[in-house]
């Protein structure tokens, strides 16, 4: 017979592996996904500062998209999105449409 | 005396490369202001961290079943003692450093909602300040108990519309104003102290460096919107968080060594309305009857910054 | 060489930490407790110790600190009494719970109201459900060797709870009695180098204490929680029998006095069983078999071997220093939860004495004896609960 579910349980309910949450998606939360228009993007980076899910892709100081993953579609980003002559570098898009 | 500290300048592009020491796949509401100060403040420094947290939003959303979304060694055992426990964490690395057992420098955080800190954790709050542990005490503060449903604190502003102090026929939300915890802190005397804002990152980054660049303790306050509390849209955490500022509802500020110094002033203070309308739980102040709140919270706020310019104008740093 | 001293309870609880020499203590004064923790921050200002102490400005602070500085992976204690322990009630249950091997002298003190600051079980009687491995110590003696013993059952890797270590307020904390200490150096090989079980401190190895459990593995949690508990009776004994051959001193589960042949059996705890076993060598002067059952162990309480010890006896008094009110006391429950499965049960009764501090005089002892003795020889019991020593 195999060792009872709960004798495998840390002693104390202690996670050992740190930000292992990276496993639990969040993405199907969302009812609106923001859409980047990279051509409106200044990479002003206050899409990242922002995101309340770290669900912004920057790669050497270059915004690079989203990680839809985990994005909720709270939006932030594109209200903040200073975007370029007056047009948005980011937009909310109903999902599913 | 106040030290004239030269930071670095915070550079967006260098702060994008750092690993996320606060992951993704956290279960916090879509916009909400918690993780926005969470991911802030560990941005804001390379020290290896050691945190503990209040029960609240943020802890039962960031560490729950067998995920965790912290990457630093976390602590949570109740709601009114973040302070004392991150204080014993503290504490214990004093003492097995003494013995030689750890050689690393290592910072020490408490993270508590405006419920654990402003209520119930008062005490376990003030106590560790008074006991000068090497620890900063950051306070999200979205002015009410959100985690179990929008009940009134001590924090929830005058007028507001929450679940045990609905605006009703009789009573038109909470009639009395928000303990100035920020003040209170400053009021024991410690090295630090100082309220920011997610929406001004620059600024609140500063002062997380600051704080822990002083030894003993140190208190921020942070202003953090529930979209979910305040009745108003998922995106807007920031928006709000800045007229917060913009309105000196919330000024940016500092007291180091007990001098005061003002970090950010607008250049036009903004009518309280533009902070107050976007919220759903302020709603009912705009009909005529509930005027004269209206009018006392402007006021107050009035009163209250420019009590905060006299001090730092008295202190020299105006 | 061991040292014969003349202490209080108190000094012999302050020098048996002070021997082990923990990295964090956190206390808040409370009498009757405030002379042990105050003695050993005296201890810590004349360094006699290493340890860091935290001046808390509650007991919840204490218990609190205690939690975060276990968690960060070192030695801790605190110690308290009544009202301190009911504030903490809701630390202990995270203390055990996250499996932190806190060590914590109580100093047993009565609850208010009405306001008392003497000496009753009602504040670790109270915490009895939340998880903690309990000591209970009969004298100072009992007290200094049940604190060195505790560090090694709190601490064995099997085991990782906390432990509170039970001693009367004021008949044994405040008075003084001959007690003998084993040397530093002994007590320190003994206890030993502690050893950390996931440390917070290893920030190369980032843990997260405390999560947000729901019905899906709540439950299995609890249940690993009740496995750890049914090791401790075994650590128990094999931390005592090293404790002999240090101190020559033999602790068990429990301590039975004159039990082995007797028809009459008081079952009770701490102080009051030393004017009790004087009490049964008159009986026995007299040809009456009375004996004694003097519980060390109360959590987890150790049933089969209770139950074996009461198996001969005809008539037993479990005599609590604690009443749980609109029921029976709570030792009395355990023992009749122990001898339940006995073939041959012996009566049971219960007697509630020495709260608030009410001395608990031979007379009394006596007096449950006489009762014992009629119940066996009309083969009836009238009351099976009842106060004793009170004033007419």
């Amino acid at each position: 017979m195999s060792e009872p579910f709960w004798k495998r349980l840390t002693p104390g309910s202690v996670i050992l592996e740190a930000g292992n949450a990276v496993e639990f998606k969040t993405g199907s939360w969302r009812a609106f996904r923001p859409v980047w228009k990279e051509e409106n993007c200044i990479h002003c980076l206050f899409c990242w500062m922002f995101c309340p899910d770290m669900s912004v892709i920057v790669e050497d100081g270059k915004m690079k998209g989203f990680n839809y993953d985990y994005c909720k579609g709270c939006g932030i980003c594109a209200l903040e999105c200073p975007g370029k002559k007056g047009k948005k570098a980011i937009e909310m898009q109903e999902e599913g449409k | 005396m106040a030290t004239e500290t030269k930071p670095k300048p915070v550079s967006l592009k260098e702060l994008s490369k750092k690993e996320d020491r606060f992951t993704h796949g956290h279960r916090m509401c879509a916009g909400c202001g918690a993780p926005i100060v969470v991911k802030q403040v560990l941005m804001a420094t390379d020290y290896p961290i050691i945190a503990s947290n209040a029960t609240g939003c943020l802890e039962v959303s960031s560490c729950i079943s067998t995920y965790t979304a912290w990457k630093i060694p976390w602590i949570h055992s109740a709601f009114e003692n973040a302070a004392a426990t991150i204080a014993g964490v503290e504490t214990m690395y004093r003492a097995l450093r003494k013995k030689g057992r750890i050689d690393r420098e290592i910072k020490f955080i408490a993270f508590g909602g405006d419920g654990g800190t402003y209520d119930i954790g008062f005490q376990s709050l003030s106590g560790a300040m008074e006991r000068g542990h090497d620890m900063l005490y950051i306070c999200y503060d979205n002015g009410a108990y959100m985690n179990t449903g929008i009940q009134r604190s001590s924090a929830t502003p005058f007028g507001a519309n929450t679940t045990t102090c609905p605006a009703g026929s009789v009573i038109p939300g909470k009639l009395q104003k928000r303990k100035d915890l920020t003040r209170i802190m400053a009021a024991h005397g410690i090295p630090y102290v100082a309220q920011a804002s997610p929406s001004h990152w620059a600024d609140f980054i500063k002062k997380v460096r600051k704080a822990l660049e002083i030894k003993g303790p140190k208190f921020i306050n942070v202003i953090s919107p529930c979209n979910r509390g305040w009745r108003s849209k998922t995106n807007d955490a920031i928006l709000l968080s800045r007229l917060a500022v913009e309105t000196c509802y919330w000024p940016l500020y500092e007291v180091e060594d007990g001098v005061t110094r003002i970090t950010f002033k607008p250049k036009e203070k903004k009518p309280i309305e533009e902070f107050l309308k976007p919220q759903g739980r302020f709603k009912h102040l705009f009909s005529p009857e509930n005027e004269w709140m209206l009018r006392q919270i402007q006021e107050d706020i009035d009163r209250d910054w420019e009590a905060l310019q006299r001090a730092a104008s008295e202190a020299g740093q105006d | 060489m061991a040292r014969v001293v003349a202490v209080t309870g108190n000094e012999a609880g302050a020098e048996a930490l002070r021997q082990v020499n923990p990295d964090v203590c956190a206390a808040y004064p409370i009498t009757p407790q405030t002379d042990m923790m105050q003695r050993f921050a005296g201890f810590v200002s004349n360094g006699q110790v290493d340890t860091e102490m935290i001046l808390v400005e509650s007991e919840h602070s204490a218990m609190s600190a205690c939690i975060g500085a276990a968690a960060g992976g070192g030695r801790v204690i605190t110690a308290t009494s009544s009202q301190g322990l009911a504030l903490m009630w809701e630390m202990l249950f995270i203390a055990a719970g996250d499996r932190l091997p806190i060590v914590m002298p109580v100093v047993n003190r009565a609850l208010s109201a009405p306001l008392n600051i003497h000496g009753d079980h009602s504040d670790a009687m109270g915490a009895r459900d939340s998880g903690w491995i309990q000591l209970w110590s009969e004298n100072a003696q009992e007290a200094y060797d049940n604190i060195i013993q505790a560090f090694r059952i709190a601490e064995h890797m099997d085991i990782r709870l906390p432990v509170m270590v039970c001693l009367d307020g004021f008949i044994i904390s405040h008075s003084i009695e001959r007690v003998e200490y084993l040397d530093d150096e002994v007590v320190r090989e003994f206890v030993g180098e502690y050893r950390p079980m996931n440390p917070l401190l290893d920030v190369d190895n980032p843990k997260s204490y405390g999560p947000l459990i729901l019905p899906d593995l709540y439950h299995e949690y609890k249940r690993a929680q009740h496995e750890v508990m049914g090791r401790v009776k075994g650590v128990v004994l094999e931390v005592a029998s090293e404790f002999e051959k240090i101190s020559g001193r033999r602790y068990g589960l429990f301590e039975s006095y004159r039990l082995e042949d007797a028809d009459l059996v008081m079952v009770i705890l701490n102080s009051a069983a030393g004017t009790a076993k004087d009490v049964i060598d008159h009986y026995r002067d007299r040809g009456i078999k009375a004996g004694l059952l003097k519980p060390r162990l109360f959590r987890p309480f150790p049933y089969e071997e209770v139950a074996e010890a009461l198996r001969n006896a005809k008539a037993v008094a479990v005599l609590d220093r604690a009443d749980s009110f609109g029921a029976y006391g709570p030792l009395f429950v355990e023992i009749t939860s122990a001898t339940l499965h006995l073939d041959k049960r012996p009566f049971l009764i219960n007697k509630i004495y020495g709260l608030g501090g009410r001395d608990f005089l031979p007379e009394h002892a006596g007096q449950v004896l006489e009762e014992l003795k009629e119940i066996v020889e009309t083969g009836r019991v009238k009351t099976i609960k009842e106060y004793i020593g009170v004033r007419e």
